[in-house]
């Protein structure tokens, strides 16, 4: 028990010594949540319009100011003609346009088709659909308050935005960061830490000393579990107070889900350190082998449903999918184990097997 | 100027010599490439929808067909009960329910009113957003295609009826740049981007920290080298590396996904050009602070994150929050993202992207200067 001690009192020693490794450790979780909770947005607001309106008149005045009353809306520029949108939209100054036809008013009181174009910037597709809906919303308003109502077939579709229903995007993102940090700090760090005493030498000495395998693993990796755990809380924390993220589930099963995937990515970090001797290849291993697929594949940022199947397939085996999914109903559904029993056991799989596999690695280089 | 040539030539020889180094700088790209195209998307297709229709007519089917065939929706399964629709949400095997009510094809003939309801799940809320844009599309599309029928089969028999004393403002959209909501369009511009520079900076900043470790950083600080000199002779073999590095990635952009080259390509590279010197210098500047390797990584890895996810790579400069924007004028990536799109996408010229080129400018040279005063010939 005093040689475990010991160990971890190295280990300990080992993270505070590299102060520009532990600035990022302690640092990255932090800025991430700011960058995730401001930057990492796809809200559409304050769109930047142009009107082209080569004859003003009360009509086209009346849906000009209708535009400047929406929030979403900030007229840019009012041009005489088309051509002139280019450039606007070239330089990004502009991100939609209204066009009206000219003689607007006249040809609609004379009941002659009046042609009103609305165009949106599509480079960023979604922007561009939203800004066209948003567009065209306003001009249906004005038709729907100031003409008589149409005798058109109509299908009215009622809208319920369940679990997030202000659809703030940063109670998305939270659960899916927690996976990351956690990825980072078990499966990098301590593939690191693992092979940091293999390129020096020094596991050799670990191995012949009485230490127990167990206690080499577990004295290696507490000390990473303990900065995991106080990353995760600081990430949970500065996402309530910053951005009022609920917590709808039970946060006991958020812990024990946690704990499970915690212990699937301390095994893939010490896998990785099983099967590498420098510490360059670990961190690309680690960084290739669990972080890029978390961040890309889990669900995290971009939604995994859009994804070709070649990827979707991939996707199931990577365990920060199934943690997200789960992290998240507890978060923001607020369901338990009933619904969530099928992830989670996806997940205890994961950890068994991983741990087994990750013993026995470790074993093997006992008796090579 | 020979000692420059000299010593970048040693440089190339170095990723040249190592097989798997040069494999990884000119396979990695096309593989970023092909893999982030893919999966760093919020198109929103094949939305799993789950649909209760109490109405079983000809005209709930015939909106079913609809929201089968756009491409947008996929049925996941169909059935009478709420119940089982709402535990299906809850569960996330659907991310949408359309509930179609009892009276949908009689209140439509009767009145010409019907609702339907949407239930969306809207933890992603951005998705949610474009779910219910579309939806609401194909409903309207749906109402105008049952308009045109019925009044298709009245005029055989009476006058036509069109409402005559009610003007409408006849409503087009477009989609300019790219009419097809092409997501990749949109992100392989912008992945180009990030390839150019991860790989190029990564290898930078491991490049003067190894010869640290190595020790032969002692032997390169006695030779009469200048410390502009050593900064430029180490930033050229990779500033090459990354024009090479775009020449492959905007081969595979043209062949594999089609994209549009509205612009100038010497315009582009032109402005890679320039932005390299920035992305390299700033490589340079990490290797000559740290220690070792693995701190050039770590260091390299963080600013690299930042960099990218404020850069407008992957979601809009427009949607992030107001100061986030200022900030993020302070990000070489995100000019050079919007440099990238603006000509391959929208064809701009060289009058469209001054102010982004002009801010690169001086971006390479404030990074290049502090490249060249942190390198210090002192012993460490």
């Amino acid at each position: 028990m005093n040689a475990l001690l010991g160990l971890l009192r190295k280990e300990v020693y080992h993270i505070l010594r590299d102060r520009r490794t532990l600035v990022v450790i302690v640092a990255l979780p932090v800025l991430q949540v700011i960058i995730f909770g401001y930057a990492i947005r796809t809200d559409v607001d304050h769109v930047r319009l142009a009107i082209v309106d080569p004859a003003p008149d009360s009509v086209t005045l009346a849906i000009r100011a209708r535009f400047g009353a929406a929030r979403v809306f900030e007229t840019v520029a009012v041009v005489p003609r088309v051509e002139q949108l280019e450039t606007l939209f070239r330089r990004s100054t502009a991100q939609g346009a209204v066009v009206f036809e000219a003689g607007f008013a006249d040809r609609l009181a004379r009941g002659l088709p009046t042609g009103l174009l609305i165009i949106a910037d599509a480079t960023e597709p979604n922007t561009g659909s939203i800004v066209a809906a948003y567009a065209n919303a306003v001009v249906q308003g004005y038709e729907q308050e100031t003409m008589p109502p149409s005798t058109a077939v109509r299908i009215v579709p009622s809208v319920r935005m369940r679990f997030n229903p202000t659809r703030e995007s940063s109670n998305l993102f939270v659960p899916g960061l927690m996976a990351f940090v956690l990825t980072i700090i078990s499966s990098l760090m301590t593939a690191i830490s693992l092979t940091r005493e293999k390129e020096t030498g020094t596991m050799e000495a670990l191995l012949v000393s009485p230490l127990r395998p167990w206690q080499i693993i577990l004295g290696k990796v507490a000390p990473y579990l303990v900065v995991g755990f106080a990353s995760v809380a600081g990430v949970i924390l500065e996402a309530r107070l910053v951005f009022h993220v609920p917590l709808r589930g039970s946060l006991t099963l958020l812990l024990v889900e946690g704990l499970l995937f915690i212990l699937v990515s301390l095994s893939l970090g010490i896998l990785i350190s099983a099967r590498t001797s420098s510490q360059r290849v670990a961190m690309m291993g680690a960084l290739v082998g669990t972080m890029l697929p978390t961040m890309l594949l889990s669900g995290f940022i971009f939604p995994i449903e859009s994804m070709p199947w070649p990827l979707r397939a991939i996707s199931v085996v990577v365990p920060a999918r199934w943690f997200v999914l789960v992290a998240r109903s507890i978060m923001l559904k607020g369901v338990g184990l009933s619904y969530l029993w099928r992830p989670s056991l996806v997940l205890l799989v994961m950890a068994v097997v991983l741990l087994t596999a990750s013993t026995r690695a470790f074993h093997e280089r006992l008796d090579g | 100027m020979r000692r420059i040539l000299f010593l970048a030539w040693a440089e190339v020889l170095h990723v040249v010599r190592d097989r798997a180094t040069l494999a990884q700088v000119l396979v990695m790209p096309i593989l970023q490439l092909l893999i982030l195209s893919n999966a760093a998307t919020f198109q929103v297709s094949n939305t799993p929808t789950y649909i209760v229709d109490f109405d079983r007519s000809s005209l709930s089917r015939g909106l079913v067909t609809r929201f089968r065939a756009s491409g947008h929706f996929r049925v996941e399964e169909q059935s009478e009960s709420p119940e089982l629709a709402n535990e299906s949400l809850l569960r996330g095997d659907a991310t949408m329910v359309l509930t179609i009510p009892h009276d949908f094809e009689s209140s439509l003939v009767r009145t010409g009113v019907a609702p339907i309801q949407l239930s969306v799940n809207a933890e992603k809320g951005s998705t949610a957003g474009i779910v219910q844009a579309y939806a609401s599309s194909i409903a309207a599309g749906y109402a105008s295609e049952i308009e045109a029928s019925v009044r298709g089969t009245d005029t055989s028999g009476q006058e036509p009826a069109p409402r005559r004393g009610a003007p409408r403002i006849d409503v087009r959209l477009s989609s300019w740049y790219n009419a097809g909501l092409n997501y990749q369009h949109y992100m392989v511009p912008g992945i180009l981007v990030a390839l150019v520079t991860l790989i190029g900076t990564l290898l930078s900043a491991q490049n003067i920290a190894r010869e640290k470790e190595l020790g032969t950083l002692e032997q390169l600080n006695v030779t009469p080298m200048t410390r502009g000199q050593f900064i430029a002779a180490k930033l050229l073999p990779f500033w090459g590396l990354g024009m090479i590095n775009l020449a492959i990635g905007l081969v595979v952009a043209a062949v594999v996904f089609g994209v549009p080259m509205r612009g100038s390509l010497v315009l582009l590279f032109g402005a890679a050009a320039v932005y390299l010197v920035a992305a390299l210098a700033i490589g340079l500047f990490i290797s000559s602070l740290v220690d070792t390797q693995q701190q050039a990584m770590f260091v390299t890895f963080f600013v690299m994150n930042v960099y990218l996810l404020m850069s407008g790579l992957f979601t809009p400069i427009d949607s992030m929050a107001p100061w986030v924007r200022v900030v993020s004028e302070l990000n070489p990536v995100r000019h050079f993202v919007t440099i990238s799109r603006a000509i391959l996408i929208k064809g701009a010229g060289p009058a469209d992207i001054a102010r982004p080129f002009l801010t690169l400018t001086a971006f390479g040279v404030v990074t290049l200067a502090l490249a060249i005063r942190q390198y210090t010939k002192r012993a460490a």
